[in-house]
Formats: C-alpha cells, structure tokens, sequence
C-alpha cells in the first residue's frame, strides 16, 4: 500500500489542480509543492526496517487476468535510492518554478505532477507491461514540458527527444512481447511478471536480439555515445526544471532499465555484449568531456559532461562486478545530484540575464556572493572531488574496472588480453582529468575575471527561496560524498544479489530456451 | 592504540566552516580568533599525541582512530573505513604542517588585514590545514587522497583568491588541471595496488607485498608499475619534472599562501607518499632510481631558471621546486633494502621553516614596496627592514648550506646518501647493472651543481634586494617601512626554526662519544617507520663531503657577489649583454610553458572542436540520425507513389508479394530441417530435429551408421528413434528432401555408443 499511495499522490495533487480555476495561480503552485512534499515525506516511510535482502513492501494484484498483466511493485536496495532521489528532487523543482514558469502554470504543475508519478512507477514496477506503460506515462509530460515551456527551437527538440525514445521503447516491447510468449509457450501460462519471466532462459540468438532490443532503448535514454545527439538539444530548449529532472532521474531509467532488466534477463547475450558496451562508455567519457570542452553555450556544456558521467554508470555495469555495479548506482545518486544542482544553478542565472552563453557572462563572484558558494561546491561535486557526491561513484566503479579482469573472467566474459578490462579504466580515468579541465573553465568564465559585461553589474545575489532550493542539494551532495554508508548499505546487497542471480541463470541456460529457476528472493 | 586523533583535522575544517557560516556577521577579530585558534588547538593535540607516541608506546607503535564507527565504503570486497594513523612519520608531518600553519595564520593575520575577503581567506587557510592533516593522518591510500585532492582544492581557490584579475583565475586552474594529471597515477596506482594486495591500508601492504612482487607486466613486476604511478602523483603535487609548471604561476595567490601551501606543507605531499609507500618501492628499488633521477634534473633544471628570473615570488617558486628535487633524490637514493627517506624528511622540515620563512619574508618586503615583486626596482632595503633583513639573510645561508644552519644538514644528508646510492638490478644488462652502481655519483655531482647554484640564485636575490642602491620610485622610497610585529615576530619565529631544526639531524660520527644519543634524533625516531637511514658514514668521509658542499655554497655566493653586488652588478649587466639569447631562454623558463601549450593545451581545444563541430553535428546527427529519418521518409515518399488507386497494379503487387512469401517461407524448409541434434539414452538414440516450424511437408531419412534405416513422412517427428544392437561409434545421416522443390538436404553427426 505505501508504494501505490507513493506513486499515485502526485496523480492525485494533480486531478485537484484540475478542479480550480485556471486563473488562481498560487493556488496551482502551493498544491503542487504539497503534494510533492507530501509524496517525499512519504517516501521517507520506505527507509525504516528496510529489508536489504529483497524486495520490499511487495503489492501484486491482477490487473488483467486474461493477459496475465498484475499490479507488482517491490522496492529494494537498487530502486530506493532512485525513487527517494526523485521524491526527493520533486519539491525542489517546483519551488525553482516560482519565478521560471509563467504561463500555463496549471498545466505545467499537471504535467510535472504526472511526470513524477510515471517516474516512481517505473522505479518500482516489477511487472514488465506495468513497466512499460510507466516508461511511456513519463514520456508524453516531458514532451510538452520541453515543446510549450522550452526555448526557441522547442518543437524540435520535443519532437527529436520523442521520436528518439520511441524508437527504443517500441523495440523494446517487441522484446518484451517475444518474452511474454516463450513463457507461455514453456509453461502455458500467460504472465508479464518480471520474476517469472526472468527464469525464461532464452536460445542463445533469440536472447541476443532481445538483449539488443532492451539494450537499445536505455542505451538511447541513457544516453550512450553515439545515441546521445538528442540530449544537449533537449536540455538547451528545456526549461529550467525539465532540464533537471531530464538530467537527475530520466537518464537514470537507461541505466536502471540495464542493470534491471537488459542484463540479468539475458545472461549470455549481455556476455557478448559488454565489451561492446564497455567500449562505447570509454568512447562516451572521453569524447563527450572533449566536446562539452568546446561548448559556448553553458546547458549545452552541462548535457555532453551528463554523456560523460553516465558513461561512467555504464562502464561500471558493463565490468559487472560488485564494487562497479555499486560505483554505478552511486553514481546515478550522484549525478542526480550534482548535474541537477549545476541545471539550477544555471537557471538562476538564466532567469538574471536571459542567456546561456558563456561569454556573456564573467566576475559573477563578485556581486553574487552566496550563488558563488553553491556554484562552487555543486561544480566540485560534479567534477569528482573526494568529500562530495562525484567521488565515491567513480572511484568505485574505476577500481571495480580496473580490477574486473577476474570477475570477467569468472562470467564467462571475453578476454582479449589478459588485462584487458585494466585498459578499460585507465582510459576511462583520464575522464578524471577532463572533467577538471571543462567544468573549472566553466566555472571561471562565469565566475571569475573582471565584471567586464555591463549588463552583469546589477545582477542580485540569490533570494532566500533559491537559498532553499540550493541548501538541501548541497547537503545532499556533501553527505554523499562524507558517509557512503547511508547508502551502499542499501544498493550493495542488492547488487550482490543481482549478479548472484545473473550467475545462476547463466550457467543454468543453454542453447535452447527453458525455464530455469534462479534464486527466490525477492518474492 | 586509539587516541582522539580525529580532532587534528577536524578543529581547523570546523574552523572554516564556522568562518564560511557566520564570519561576516561577527567580525575579523571573531574569524582571526577562532581560525587560529583552532590550528593552535589541532597543534596542540598533535603534540601530546607525539608525547603518547613516543612516551607509551615501543618505537613502530602507531596511534589509530576512525572517523565513523561504520565503514567508509563497502562494496564487494572492498571493505574500507576512514581511519587515521599516527606513526613517527605522521608526527613528523603533522608537527610541521600543524606549526609552521600557525605561525603563519598569525603572520596573515597582519599581513591580510585590509583585505575585504579577510573572512574568505581564513576559511580556506582553515579549509587547507583539514585537507593536509587528512592527507598525511590517513591509514589509507583512498583516505589520503580526500586530503590529497582537498589540498588541490584549496590551492586553487587561494591561488585564484583575487579572482578579479583573470590571470589568477587562470593560474588557480591551471594548478588544479596539472594536478589532476598526477592524481590520475595516484588513482591508478592505487587500483593497481589494490588489484594485486587486495588492500589499500598502509599497514596491511607490507604482508600483502608478495602481489607486487611476483606478478609481471609486461615483463616487469607490478610494483614498478605502481610505484611510477605514484612517482607520476607526486610529480603533481610535489612540481617535479614534467609536471612542475603550475608552481611557479602558483605565486598570483597572496604570499602566505604560497609560504604555507607551495612551501612549506601541501607541495611536500609528494615526498611523503613515496616514503609512506616505501614498501611498494622496496618491492622494485629500480622506480627508485626514476625518483631520484627525476629529483635530480628537476633541482638542477629549476635552479637554473632561478638565475634569471626578476619577480621576487617566481625565484622562491623556483628555489622550492629545486629543493623539492632534492627531497626526491633523497627518497630514491637506495642502497642495501632501504632508502634515504628519512633524510627526505629531514629536509622536508628543514625547508619547511627555511622556505615558508623566504616567503614570508618576501611578503614583507612586498609589504613595504606596496605589492612591487620585482627585484629590479629594490635594492638596499636592509637599511629600512632590519628584521625582515636579518631573517632573510638567515634563511638564505640556510638554503645555501652554511654551517651549522638547518639546510647544511639536511643538504648534507642528501648528498651523502646520493653518493652512497646503488640500485638492486636482478637480471640486468651490462649497462643497467653499471648505472645501478654509478648513477649514485652522477646524482651526487649533479646535485652538488644545484647547490651551488642554489646559493648562487639566493644571493643574487638577496644582494639585489637589501644590498646596492634602491632602484624604485621616490614614492616607494618614502613609503618603505618594517611590516608590524605580528609579522616580524613570525620571521624570528621561523628563523629560530631554520637555526635549531639542523640539530635534529647532526651524524652520530661526528659527536663526541657522551653526545651520541644526540646523533641523528630525527632518523632514529623514524628508523622504525622507514627503515635505517644511509649516512651510516665516518666522521672523515663526512667531513669531506661537508667541505666540498661548503666550498661549493660559498663559491655560489661569491659569485652572486662579484656578479651582482660588486662595481653595482656591472658583470651580471655585461654578461647578459654578451649572451643575450641565452639570457633570454632562462629568462623565457626554456619556453616549457609554450612548449606544453603547443603540444597539449592547443591540440586538446582544438580536437574538442573537431569532435563536436565535425563528428558530433555533422557525422552523427546530419549523417547517422538524420539519414536514418531520410530513410524511413524517402521510404514513406515512394510507398506514395505505389497507393495511387490503380486496382490491377494492386493485384500484381498481392500475387508478386504472396509468391515471394510462399517462397521464402518453403524453399529453404529441407535445409533448416535438416539440421537436427541428438538424444541418448544407452543404446536408444534418438535423432531430434531442431527446427520444429520446417518439418513438415518434409520427407525424412535416417541413416544410422549400422546398416539401418529409418524413414519419416512429413508428419511431425519428434524425433526418430533407432536401438542400436552393439556398443561401437557410428556415424548418423538424416536427409531430409522437400518434393515442392526438389530439393534435399542433410546433415550428419557422431554418436559413441557404450
């Protein structure tokens, strides 16, 4: 019951702002931020006597017997942090809006609304047609976010972000269909329930190509290079706030959809896979920190350093050992985090002075004190630096790369050299170097040097509702950084279990598809 | 044993928190108090626990402490906590850092005074202190790095401290990017080290070393491997060739700074890493040799540049990337399974009082002169700083290594360890085992050329400073004055420092026999940390190398005077007449800075934009992503043109489509069916077809290898099953043939039946 209230409160909030007028505007606002304070302290209701071991507070009831589709959501160690980060982002978001959103308010806290509950539900879904349909809710707010409250070249944007995912997602459900029937077909039984159909162990080709389709899909949310051309136009033309929740949770739906779905489904096709994968992240640090170096515009810079840092996620799942799979949720946490912070920061600047170039501004320091401290830290977060949220993700999913040789070697997967995976991290870590280079040339064009630009000069330090919004990002960012623990206590049982499970499936299949029976947690 | 070591850092990171919250509303004298304060207290606590350290534990104890009760990070394997460690090495650090940070807070408390960012300043000086005491308190390699990078961090930030004028800005980042550079070895020399021990905890190395030992790469143990990428971080931090080049621009911050951070602690960093990790080296004494190698070339090399530099600042930067050299050589001169690290040390804490004294001492001097740094527009100011004066020439002997000041002994250390230098080479060629055995000498004659040119460049800085006519405008004539006694008291502070410090280090040889517990104090202390020191000379070999080292020093000074002070530098104007390319080159720092912006700086940019402007709009967006929607829309176009209501053209198009379907779904049915797999079970095989959607309309035959045959019509098989009579090896035929279109197929396969 907590988990369907948690994802249909912000349903709810959001048929209230249907019934009032559209003209009480403040009305809209305050209902909104409630009901996305309420859905986060709700949410607070998940961490105590969490049960790491599995999944928790499990609803499954039938939805449409005759197809086999069921009401199943379960939260556990991998998820909760997700759905928390998004509850958690959610007021955050709205209260930026004050001053951002002026037309349309009532549809845009509708759409917002609805776009959060399409997030926690996919979060949570453990019935992959619920998953689906959770998947696509999510799509259409953000479309109108971005195609009425956005930029210029809004509509393109939209309809590129849409047309974009769609590809995916429909193959993706052609995946998912292909899986539903084999499950009948071995057990007469018609279901789209994740754990059943996750003991179908499917022909080694046929799990490849259904591997792809999955893959497919959240390679293009992620985004992974070269997928990624429809994010830096989507974040430029985003308002402010879909920007964020774009960068903090919807990116994040790709790489849980793998480390979920894609890979423990299909075992042996992801065997094959993962050096691919490994490959294009390497690809992604590098080259998207190298172009987000030569950006003029600040969104733009910020959307390729976002290719950089899920490319890190990926890499951490594709080495699929303990410590990177852990580095890459926590990573996931992180980037949540800092590239969030950096979007607001960046809208706050936008609302000032009404542009993102970069040579627009400079000596920002100077006249706005309090947004040079958050700035700061939420840029050193971003870049890495131990104490703050960047670090512990990347280190750990660098150390889980550059050991992974052996953990490789005992799935099975391929290896070219005997040290091959090392290779792997060490180019990935010169990602470490260049995030320094472009996100401190950011900040000192924007922060530092004489207050040349005359229109710079009145310019008001932040207000005490950014100051709200900023301080629970920055705290946030500092205790990810300071005390792990809260948070790998949660996401490392569960990831052992993951590759645990992942294990016995594969060594369980074959080169027909059966049914195998993995471990039985999380029932 | 534990001990609250917690406290160390913790004080001077609350202290710049409390500064950063509510130092603007309560007031310089608030900020002052407490920032002091709480490096005061952090000093305090390190010298009780020095006290405990050496008072109730047996020499090798160590105090620890964590952080938090919970580990740090969990994941997999990876079980680390954030604990704190305090050895002898660690006492010797934090007592220096804790100090000599001290005395200069109260210096910058005077010397910053009417500055508007004072609050600013007194968080980050506060912010720094934390990040050094993590960093050398850390009981592992990941829980030095946060004070590692935290250090980097606060380099930046007060190097870019007047962040109004842009090249400061561009300096703070410049040192920050550099140093991620070395940050990059650091972190993969400990996933390296961690890859092969399974742990990354300091203590725990020495029984875990056999990983580093026997594993190759490449040829080579990994303990190379590891200990060249932490040689590659300290370069960073510790401005060693080739990554020295963001010390220098490091001076744009306020002269405290650069005492405290690229003097006297944070740049030290580097030296204290390699001699923590020693056990690494020890596993492969050869990196050892690149430590001192490298060591050796950059004190000669920076010391150089010191010849000709006019910013007061940009020569002590210089100096101190020399003196760091010379640190290095004492950490790799190896001989017998250890290394020189505790003179290493020993000069780490001598250079420390002397160097971060320098500094503040040019602070003074550029206090006077209104913030003029160029020592051409000085001259004479000895008359009008008399302290500032007295100090300055103190240090400088110091550094030259005049006796019985602090540099002459730890210089001496160094360069007798040098000497005495020899490389374990296992399997070597001929020309490596003789540079293993000779390279000691070549470092030693080198290293004596820095010397001498050490005391050569101080002097020429000190003579144009203090001594001659003073070379400015009237106004800064009138203006000069002697800085207030905070600062003044500091100087005297740190030149009681510079002349006692020595004393720590003086050769057990050359004392009378009832002194000998007076011999080499700080090597002692730290023989169970690091391992014996070298300089296990006689009193007549170090007396030699002390008289070479002095005349060598005092040749440098006098040649600073014939040449600088002398008929009003008359020589050193003509000398740079005669050369004048040469003076330029020097001057220019050897063109290094253009050297790295041609090759690195300006190729990155320039890349990027290729990338995005090339690969990414054009490449990937016009060409991948829009010819896929050219595609699908060109497929949507000429699908058009086929629905143009024309009924006839309709049928054609069903009969083709229905044809070709027919035919793709029939005509390959013989060969699909044909590949099959098969089932045994003791003497009953069976041959299983393994693409049941072609079987049927599809004739089957088996031949089983025996003699026999089986047939199958179409009608679905599940398999065709044969009992064979006798055990042997035979070898199964299925055809299969298709009579729509005449065509068969088949395929065969082994079975052994026993």
């Amino acid at each position: 019951m907590i988990l369907t209230i948690l994802t249909f409160l912000p349903i709810a909030g959001a048929l209230c702002l249907l019934f009032i007028p559209r003209e009480e505007e403040g009305l809209h606002r305050g209902i909104a931020l409630g009901t996305a304070l309420a859905t986060f302290f709700w949410s607070l209701r998940l961490l105590p006597d969490f049960d790491t071991g599995g999944f928790n507070h499990v609803v499954d009831s039938e939805w449409v017997p005759k197809l086999g589709i069921h009401y199943h959501m379960g939260v556990d160690g991998i998820s909760l942090w997700l759905v928390m980060l998004t509850t958690f982002l959610m007021p955050i978001v709205l209260l930026s809006t004050y001053s951002s959103i002026t037309k349309k308010v009532r549809e845009f806290m509708v759409a917002v609304l609805v776009l959060e509950a399409g997030m926690i539900g996919t979060f949570l879904a453990l019935d992959m047609f619920l998953f689906y349909v959770f998947w696509e809710i999510m799509l259409i707010p953000m479309y109108f976010i971005i195609g009425i409250w956005g930029g210029d070249r809004r509509l393109y944007a939209a309809i590129k972000f849409v047309l974009y995912t769609m590809v995916g997602s429909l193959l993706m459900i052609v995946a998912i269909l292909y899986l539903y029937v084999k499950h009948h077909e071995l057990t007469q039984v018609w279901s789209f329930d994740y754990f059943a159909l996750s003991k179908v162990a499917l022909g080694r080709h046929e799990e490849l190509y259904c591997f792809l389709a999955f893959a497919l899909a959240f390679c293009i949310k992620v985004p992974l290079f070269p997928f990624h051309t429809w994010l830096p136009d989507a974040h430029v033309e985003a308002p402010t706030a879909g920007s964020v929740l774009l960068a903090a949770v919807m990116l994040k739906f790709g790489t849980y959809g793998l480390l979920r779905y894609a890979i423990p489904l299909f075992p042996h096709a992801f065997v094959v896979c993962a050096p691919y994968l490994a490959t294009l992240s390497v690809i992604g640090i590098i080259y998207g920190s190298l172009v987000a170096f030569a950006q003029t515009d600040i969104k733009k810079m910020i959307a390729y350093s976002s290719v950089a840092h899920l490319a890190f996620v990926v890499l951490g799942l594709a080495m699929w050992n303990a410590k990177s799979v852990d580095g890459a949720v926590y990573q996931m946490l992180a980037h949540g985090i800092s590239t969030g912070g950096l979007f607001l920061c960046i809208g706050a600047l936008y609302e000032r002075r009404h542009t993102r170039k970069l040579d627009e501004y400079g000596g920002i320091a100077t006249i706005m004190p309090r947004f040079f401290a958050i700035f700061l830290i939420i840029t050193l977060a971003s870049v890495g630096l131990p104490a703050l949220s960047g670090f512990v993700g990347e280190f750990l999913i660098l150390l889980g790369s550059f050991t992974a040789s052996k953990s490789w070697a005992a799935a099975g997967l391929p290896l070219m050299v005997p040290h091959h995976t090392t290779l792997y991290a060490f180019l990935a870590t010169t990602g470490v170097i260049l995030s320094a280079v472009y996100m401190l040339y950011l900040f000192q064009r924007v922060m530092f040097g004489p207050l040349s630009n005359a229109r710079n000069r009145d310019l008001k330090d932040l207000s005490a509702r950014e100051v709200v919004i900023f301080i629970p990002m920055v705290v946030m960012a500092f205790w990810l950084g300071i005390y792990p623990s809260t948070f790998l206590t949660g996401i490392d049982p569960a990831v052992q279990r993951t590759i645990a499970e992942f294990k016995a499936k594969q060594e369980a299949s074959g080169d027909v598809a059966k049914i195998v029976h993995v471990t039985e947690t999380g029932r | 044993m534990t001990a609250n070591l917690h406290l160390i850092p913790l004080l001077p990171l609350l202290g710049a928190a409390f500064s950063l919250l509510f130092g603007k509303r309560l007031g310089k004298n608030v900020v002052t108090l407490v920032t002091c304060g709480a490096v005061a207290a952090a000093a305090l606590v390190t010298l009780q626990m020095t006290f405990i350290l050496h008072h109730d534990l047996p020499p090798g104890g160590a105090l620890v402490d964590t952080f938090f009760e919970a580990p740090w990070m969990k994941a997999g394997d990876l079980n680390l906590s954030a604990g704190l460690w305090f050895d002898a090495l660690t006492a010797v650090m934090c007592c220096v850092v804790t100090v000599i940070g001290f005395l200069i807070h109260v210096y910058a408390s005077a010397y910053m005074e009417h500055d508007e960012n004072y609050t600013r300043f007194f968080a980050y000086l506060n912010l720094f202190m934390g990040a050094m005491l993590i960093l050398v308190l850390g009981d592992s390699m990941p829980v030095t790095f946060v004070g590692w990078e935290g250090v980097g961090l606060c380099s930046y930030l007060l190097i870019g401290f007047w962040f109004d004028k842009d090249a400061n800005a561009t300096a703070g980042r410049k040192a920050f990017v550099v140093n991620r550079i070395g940050d990059f070895g650091f972190l993969l020399a400990m996933f390296l080290i961690f890859y092969h021990t399974g742990t990354l905890k300091y203590s725990e190395l020495a029984s875990h070393i056999d990983g580093l030992h026997n594993i190759l790469w490449l040829g080579l143990p990994v303990a190379c491997f590891a200990g060249l990428l932490v040689l590659v971080g300290a370069t960073g931090k510790s401005a060693q060739i080739p990554l020295y080049v963001w010390l220098p621009d490091a001076m744009a911050g306020p002269t405290p700074v650069s005492a405290l951070i690229h003097a006297a602690t944070m740049v030290t960093a580097g030296v204290y890493v390699t001699s923590r990790l020693h056990v690494v080296y020890e596993a492969y004494p050869q990196a050892l040799a690149w430590i001192a190698g490298i060591g050796a070339l950059t004190a000669l090399f920076a010391a150089t540049i010191g010849f000709a530099q006019r910013d007061l600042k940009k020569v002590l930067a210089y100096s101190t990337i020399s003196q760091l050299g010379f640190m290095f050589v004492a950490v790799g001169s190896y001989v017998n399974g250890s290394s020189n690290y505790a003179s290493g040390v020993f000069h780490l804490m001598t250079h420390a009082f002397f160097k971060a004294g320098l500094f503040l001492g040019a602070g003074s001097v550029m206090h006077a002169m209104e913030n003029e740094g160029d020592i051409m527009k000085m001259g004479g100011l000895r008359k009008h700083l008399p302290h500032t004066h007295a100090t300055f020439l103190i240090y400088c002997l110091a550094i030259a290594g005049i006796f019985p000041l602090a540099g002459f002994w730890s210089k001496d250390a160094i360069l007798g360890g040098a000497f005495a230098a020899q490389w374990d080479v296992k399997n070597a060629g001929p020309v490596a085992a003789w540079f293993a055995m000779h390279a000691g000498k070549i470092i030693y004659g080198v290293m004596l050329t820095a010397a001498g040119c050490t005391a050569f460049y101080m002097f020429r800085l000190y003579y144009l400073v203090f001594h001659g006519k003073f070379r400015g405008t009237h106004e800064q004539e009138h203006h000069l004055h002697e800085s207030p006694a905070r600062m003044t008291v500091v100087l005297w502070c740190l030149a009681i420092g510079t002349i006692l410090s020595g004393f720590l280090g003086v050769p057990e040889s050359i004392l009378p026999e009832s002194l000998h517990h007076f011999g080499d104090l700080l090597g002692e202390w730290l023989k169970p940390v690091v391992g014996v020191q070298l300089h296990e000379e006689s009193a007549g070999q170090f007396l030699g190398f002390a008289f070479v080292a002095t005349a060598v020093s005092v040749a440098g000074i006098g040649s600073a005077y014939i040449f600088f002070l002398k008929d009003d530098g008359v020589r050193a104007k003509n000398f740079v007449a005669t050369f004048p390319r040469l003076y330029r080159v020097v001057f220019n720092k050897y063109y290094v800075d253009e050297f790295y912006n041609a090759v690195v700086v300006r190729p990155l940019r320039g890349l990027s934009r290729i990338l995005w402007k090339f690969f990414d709009e054009i490449i990937i967006d016009k060409l991948f992503v829009g010819g896929t929607a050219a595609i699908v829309n060109g497929f949507g176009k000429s699908v058009k043109y086929l629905q143009n209501g024309d009924a006839q053209r309709y049928v054609v198009g069903v009969l083709v489509g229905m044809a070709l379907i027919l035919r793709v779904s029939t005509h390959y049915s013989a060969a699909h069916a044909a590949q099959f797999h098969v089932d045994q079970d003791g003497h009953a095989v069976t041959a299983v077809p393994q693409n049941d959607a072609y079987t049927t309309n599809v004739r089957f035959k088996v031949e089983w290898g025996d003699g026999q045959e089986s047939d199958a019509d179409s009608a679905h098989p599940r398999g065709l099953k044969h009992q064979y009579a006798s055990s042997g090896t035979y070898k199964i035929r299925l055809e299969t043939t298709d009579s729509r279109w005449q065509t068969t197929a088949s395929r065969s396969e082994t079975v052994v039946v026993r």
